[in-house]
């Protein structure tokens, strides 16, 4: 089962430069989370701080009772174990093969003899689709490769929590919804808490049960998908709808008198949801909740055409609705 | 950040937190045994040639220098005596830490850094293994052991140059040239020359490895680190060989 992780004013500054400031938000234990935000907002450095690699200037990070923040060191690395982290290129030792690459957590925390090790590895390296690519260096293979690799090293140790970084970054459009679906089913199957940094909007609206979104130097929201799908805020609603007109320009947010030029402009109405990705079995995630049923309980009514396919609203995606 | 001093002392302060870390994870069980060993190899293998090759040319040097000067005081019987002292006292750990820090240190900067860069080094970490106990420990001991070893070499190496030198171009009396060797030397000399080749050894391995695991943005990062980590090692060289030369004349008393 997953661990909650709660975060709390957290604030980081490199030098002067403010990254982002007083972030306070929830990982609910065994769900699956997405950190959105445009380009050079610090969702890597947000990651980053989660492990323990970069050290915030206020605030705390709560995991099982303990704070993060203020471990000693010998503490954060018994914490980390709790950890799996898939890095952006997948971070894998160049001077070993796969096959050692993902047995090295093993071979260093636990004691299990090699046969046991190898049993372990080769499940993990089938779970991603690397079977018979066991013995080739990570200089060898391709982007996507390196990424499932680093994929099942994360995985070997059980993690509790799988904080994953760009997952799509450098992946072609097939590959990306397979490693899509390649989370959902792990969630499903492991039960772990997911936290995926991205800014690819597809991964964003069809694979979380939450978003959270940095803009501008803070948390513009976190909660459900439900909930920022449907809503009217301005940051949020450009994003996750891909548009130009809003508050975030090329670089950074717009001036004035930019924002002064669009006023006149109507926003395009606010795309369906669509229905969250599934396990590829069918089974239900423990933590998955029935389509619009944040909507209900909220009493929002979602936009119309939504929950009936599971690419409704994604752009690049044809808008007509399909009965599933 | 804006302000260079500040900045400066910032960096400082890291380095040695990382001195500190180093040596207090140098006990620590499991010994990464074949990193040393590997380590030690590679560092050996860049530096030996290099090493030799340069340490003939500035034996005889030396004894160039020296021979002519005890010519015109007058001191010829002396020449030995001063040439294996120079040698031994200051150029072998200096040649030894030109090229531990040249040659070594910039490959040990270059491989942390890489890693550093394609985010090995957080993987690691992330791993629940300490990047200072697996990679800087056994860098900094490989270095340290290479160092002693090529500073017996080069002395060797430095003294037979001056010899060759000495006797066979400028025609000396071999009897008298080694002969002398005793009459200012002794075995302190020896031993100091040995205790700073170690430490120059400790202190181009540890600041390639700061400079490998603080580099950043991209490869001309790792470029850049890899220029400072040689420059700064040098200056921190010649500052820390004057004040052991310095502490070395108070402590052992000379042969008069």
């Amino acid at each position: 089962m997953g661990v909650e992780i709660r975060v709390e004013g957290l604030t980081k500054r490199f030098g002067s430069q403010q990254i982002w400031n007083d972030v306070t938000l929830t990982l609910p234990a065994g769900e699956i989370s997405v950190m959105l935000g445009p380009s050079g907002t610090g969702k890597s450095v947000f990651l980053k701080t989660l492990v323990g690699l970069l050290k915030p200037d206020a605030g705390s990070i709560w995991i099982q009772d303990r704070d993060l923040t203020r471990l000693r060191e010998h503490d954060l690395y018994e914490v980390r174990k709790l950890f799996g982290v898939l890095f952006q290129d997948g971070a894998l030792f160049g001077s070993m093969n796969l096959y050692d690459n993902v047995a090295f957590p093993l071979r260093e925390h636990t004691k299990k003899s090699e046969s046991q090790v190898r049993d372990i590895v080769m499940e993990k390296m089938e779970l991603v689709g690397l079977q018979g690519a066991e013995l080739k260096l990570p200089g060898e293979i391709s982007g996507g490769m390196r990424k499932r690799a680093g994929l099942a090293r994360a995985l070997v140790l059980d993690p509790q929590i799988l904080l994953i970084d760009e997952p799509d970054s450098g992946l072609d459009p097939v590959r990306t919804a397979f490693i899509n679906q390649l989370f959902i089913d792990l969630n499903a199957q492991i039960e772990a808490t997911f936290l995926i940094v991205t800014h690819d909007i597809n991964t964003a609206r069809t694979v979380p049960d939450n978003i959270g979104m940095l803009y501008h130097r803070h948390l513009a929201m976190f909660g459900p998908r439900e909930m920022l799908l449907s809503s009217e805020e301005p940051v949020v609603r450009q994003f996750l709808n891909a548009q130009r007109i809003g508050p975030i320009g090329m670089s950074e947010e717009k001036d004035a008198d930019e924002l002064a030029a669009e006023s006149g402009q109507e926003l395009p109405p606010l795309p369906p949801i669509p229905l969250q990705l599934g396990t590829s079995d069918g089974r239900a995630r423990n933590t998955a909740r029935p389509a619009g049923q944040w909507c209900r309980d909220n009493g929002v009514t979602p936009p119309p055409g939504s929950f009936l396919s599971g690419n409704a609203g994604v752009p690049g995606v044809s808008q007509v609705e399909e009965r599933v | 950040m804006s302000n260079p001093a500040l900045g400066a002392l910032r960096q400082s302060g890291s380095l040695f937190a990382l001195v500190l870390d180093t040596v207090r994870a140098l006990p620590r069980r499991p010994f990464q045994t074949k990193e040393f060993i590997q380590q030690c190899w590679f560092i050996a293998s860049v530096t030996i040639v290099p090493t030799a090759l340069v340490s003939i040319p500035f034996g005889a040097v030396i004894a160039l220098q020296l021979g002519t000067l005890t010519r015109q005081l007058g001191a010829q019987s002396f020449t030995g005596a001063a040439s294996v002292l120079a040698v031994i006292r200051e150029a072998s750990p200096i040649v030894t830490a030109l090229l531990i820090a040249g040659a070594g240190g910039s490959a040990i900067c270059a491989d942390l850094g890489s890693r550093k860069i394609r985010e090995e080094i957080d993987a690691m970490e992330v791993l629940g293994i300490s990047p200072i106990q697996r990679l800087v420990v056994p860098r900094v001991l490989a270095a340290m052991l290479v160092a002693l070893l090529l500073n017996g070499l080069v002395s060797v190496v430095g003294v037979a140059g001056g010899y060759f030198f000495n006797v066979i171009i400028q025609g000396g009396t071999p009897g008298a040239y080694i002969a002398s060797f005793t009459a200012l030397a002794q075995l302190a000399d020896l031993w100091t020359s040995e205790i700073k080749a170690v430490i120059f050894g400790f202190i181009a391995a540890v600041v390639a490895s700061y400079k490998g695991l603080t580099a950043g943005g991209g490869p001309k990062g790792v470029g850049d680190a890899v220029n400072q980590s040689v420059v700064i090692t040098f200056m921190f060289l010649f500052v820390v060989n004057f004040v052991a030369s310095a502490i070395y004349f108070q402590v052992v008393p000379q042969k008069i």
